[in-house]
């Protein structure tokens, strides 16, 4: 059944209003539900090519998928022991709050407003983005500041409408918003010509500029961002554990790449030398033991989905059908800004 | 024809088998029950809401908001509060409501008395309507007005010009008087002109009671109003100037301007609410006993006559309490507009809501203003329902 769009958000509002009531106080710990339910719940976009996107048998990849499953890995020791819950926009922070979802792994940028009113956590950064603009080959538009007095699509429930107005406003430019509920309504908008523009993080509009546009060539995204955008996955606040070790997954995927460990070599890895690599696959130190995990956290984690540099080459990087540089997400001694903190 | 008063009972009976005191109880504790409910609930949630380290309240509406909106009534600045963002989504809803709730009567009445019409033609294509529009979900009127719109429109650059009227994907532009303090000496005209029709017609009517002699009572006073308009127009400098669209660069600039999104949202719920509305008025209409249409042929009427004199007043008492759904559900049905991208409460209070996080606050905000504008709307039909009920002497 399909429900109205506004029928929609009152819903999960009415639901998450709901669930809040009927939860005790004192929160039970994630990770012990997660192991007694044999599953990890995670919240993901409703379709993102390059971040999270089901095919028709119904197995999710992206980058931010892939973040999921290394923490299945860790956690229960097996990467689809997931259970998808795709979400849009406006669900997503009700869904977490509420518990519904253990863990939302959907392309959302973390700000201080959300750190610090929604009672969750932003955990760490997977994917450095700005926001873009996208426009058609035929208008000439070679610079966001030639937008003076046109019309922008953008969705609602994002950061990327308020960062519009501080651009609009910014530069005296008077941009006209047409703001959509569903971003598949935005993007329909924008290609029949409603817009000049269509705006999102600039990863959002290589994905939707090669999924959706008829021909990707008739369309140019503009070189200028006009905001960061540090995307990851947030959990909810009151559970120090379980936000530990989802911080911790993120940081050794990018340890493991530092490093050198891959999907492939990871078992061969196991009888390396380097003390790094001894304690991040726990053939020496027990760090998993530490975040309440087993000692072979981190190698089933690279083993299931490959290090953070496998995960964006090849979800949307230069190889894949997004073409997106690595740029801003390299690591930080090949200068990117991805810096893993020491696993030890 | 009087009742005697029933005699009270002179000493109340505060037992079981009084059915005033059972009555009482069995209210007295629904209302607790519904009151401990609702506020367990309201409780529980403020509870959870703080222990979780959500933040709650109100009070994030008079922050300023940060959002521009693509179309307001009147001027809306970024840096203005989100009460403000809320007042202009409520203005831009009650927009639509008050537009489409009178060219919707406007549009089913005429649709409904066509169902009675003796050109088989007429009749067959009023039918046609509504049984097209009223068995297709709203929604999906919605968006294929809105993909009509912005699919076969001119793009901006290449706007299509009738006269100093500009069609495109942008919408509808045209030329719009620019006000002037002469214009005021029109708008008072008016008003006089309206005062003015109201006393002719309380004149021509008590001729017509008197004498049985028939005066217009619609054409005239409409020319009493326009006439008088005008005179005041005149009187103040007759201003006219027009501020004329002018086709830029990108876009079409100046003059007045309708939103595509607003165009589809309005076309959309007119044509499918007046398909209901064409149905309740034909039921009222079929309601009036065919002794009265009877009785207003052999009374020599015109067909007009017998339906504007006959039968439409007296199935007004039928129509009316119908009608005052169909006038909610079209209200209520404009919460659509926000898949459609235009920006009515609902859409303004889901940027807000993700902007502060006040997910139980902004969806109250919502319900608080459909339940007020649906119990106002309730309001005045239940008294025009009285004022229009037959009046039994």
């Amino acid at each position: 059944m399909k429900l109205k769009t506004g029928t929609k958000v009152v819903l999960t509002s009415l639901i998450a209003a709901g669930a809040l009531a009927s939860i005790p106080a004192h929160a039970g710990k994630t990770v012990d539900a997660i192991k007694a339910r044999g599953q990890v719940v995670c919240g993901v976009n409703t379709g993102l090519a390059g971040f999270s996107q089901a095919d028709s048998a119904g197995n999710w990849t992206g980058l931010d998928a892939d973040v999921c499953k290394a923490i299945a890995a860790a956690t229960l020791g097996d990467a689809n022991k997931i259970k998808w819950v795709p979400l849009n926009a406006q669900q997503r922070f009700a869904a977490l709050q509420s518990g519904e979802v253990d863990i939302l792994s959907r392309n959302t940028t973390f700000s201080l407003t959300r750190d610090a009113s929604l009672g969750l956590h932003v955990t760490g950064v997977t994917y450095y983005d700005g926001q873009g603009f996208m426009v058609t080959t035929k208008s000439k538009i070679k610079d966001a500041k030639q937008l003076k007095g046109q019309t922008v699509c953008v969705q609602s429930g994002t950061t990327t409408e308020k960062n519009l107005t501080d651009f609009s406003k910014a530069n005296g430019l008077n941009i006209k918003p047409v703001v959509f509920e569903k971003v598949e309504a935005a993007t329909g908008a924008y290609f029949s010509g409603r817009c000049v523009a269509y705006t999102t993080d600039a990863s959002g509009l290589a994905s939707v500029r090669n999924k959706e546009a008829k021909n990707p060539d008739e369309h140019v995204i503009l070189p200028q961002l006009i905001s960061k955008e540090p995307l990851g996955p947030m959990v909810r606040r009151g559970d120090d554990e379980w936000f530990a070790i989802v911080k911790w997954v993120v940081h050794g995927l990018l340890e493991a790449e530092e490093y050198g460990v891959t999907q492939a070599n990871v078992d061969q890895m196991k009888s390396s030398t380097d003390p790094v690599i001894q304690r991040l696959l726990g053939t020496t130190e027990d760090t998993g033991k530490l975040l309440g995990l087993d000692k072979e956290w981190m190698a089933r984690a690279i083993k299931a989905v490959g290090n953070y540099g496998e995960i964006f080459e090849k979800n949307v990087g230069p190889k894949s059908p997004l073409k997106l540089p690595r740029g801003a997400n390299n690591l930080w001694n090949k200068g990117g800004l991805m810096y893993a903190y020491p696993i030890r | 024809m009087s009742v005697a008063p029933r005699t009270p009972p002179t000493k109340r009976d505060w037992s079981w088998r009084s059915q005033a005191f059972r009555g009482l109880l069995y209210q007295i504790i629904a209302v607790v029950l519904i009151g401990g409910i609702a506020w367990w609930l309201a409780a529980n949630t403020a509870e959870n809401m703080r222990v979780r380290g959500i933040k709650s309240g109100f009070d994030f509406l008079t922050q300023p908001a940060g959002f521009d909106i693509g179309e307001s009534l009147t001027k809306f600045d970024s840096n203005d509060p989100y009460w403000k963002a809320f007042l202009v989504g409520v203005s831009n809803t009650l927009r639509v409501a008050i537009l489409g709730i009178i060219l919707t009567t406007i549009l089913g009445t005429l649709i409904g008395v066509g169902r009675f019409s003796r050109n088989g033609l007429v009749r067959g294509l009023c039918q046609a309507y509504v049984e097209l529009f009223r068995n297709v979900p709203v929604l999906l009127q919605l968006l294929m007005w809105y993909l009509l719109f912005t699919e076969f429109l001119p793009d901006v650059t290449e706007a299509k010009r009738i006269g100093d009227i500009y069609l495109s994907k942008g919408g509808i532009t045209f030329p719009k008087p620019i006000w002037e303090s002469g214009h005021l000496f029109g708008v008072a005209g008016l008003l006089v002109g309206a005062i003015g029709a109201w006393f002719y017609r309380r004149w021509a009517r008590s001729k017509f009671e008197a004498t049985g002699q028939i005066r217009s009572m619609f054409w005239v006073p409409v020319a009493i109003v326009l006439a008088v308009g005008v005179l005041g127009w005149l009187a103040g400098g007759a201003p006219s100037q027009f501020a004329v669209p002018q086709k830029g660069e990108f876009a079409v600039e100046g003059g007045g301007a309708l939103t595509p999104e607003f165009m589809a949202v309005l076309l959309g719920l007119v044509l499918y609410t007046a398909a209901f509305v064409a149905e309740v008025v034909r039921s009222g209409i079929s309601s009036v006993a065919r002794g009265q249409s009877e009785a207003a042929q052999a009374l020599g009427l015109s067909k007009g006559q017998e339906m504007q004199q006959v039968l439409l007043p007296q199935a007004l008492r039928v129509i009316i309490p119908p009608m005052t759904n169909q006038f909610l559900n079209l209200t209520k049905n404009s919460s659509l507009a926000v898949a459609i991208g235009y920006p009515d409460v609902v859409s303004i209070s889901n940027t807000a809501l993700n902007q502060t996080g006040r997910a139980v606050e902004c969806i109250a905000l919502i319900m608080l203003v459909y339940l007020t504008t649906s119990l106002l709307t309730s309001f005045f039909m239940n008294w025009y329902n009285a004022k229009s009920a037959i009046k039994e002497r």
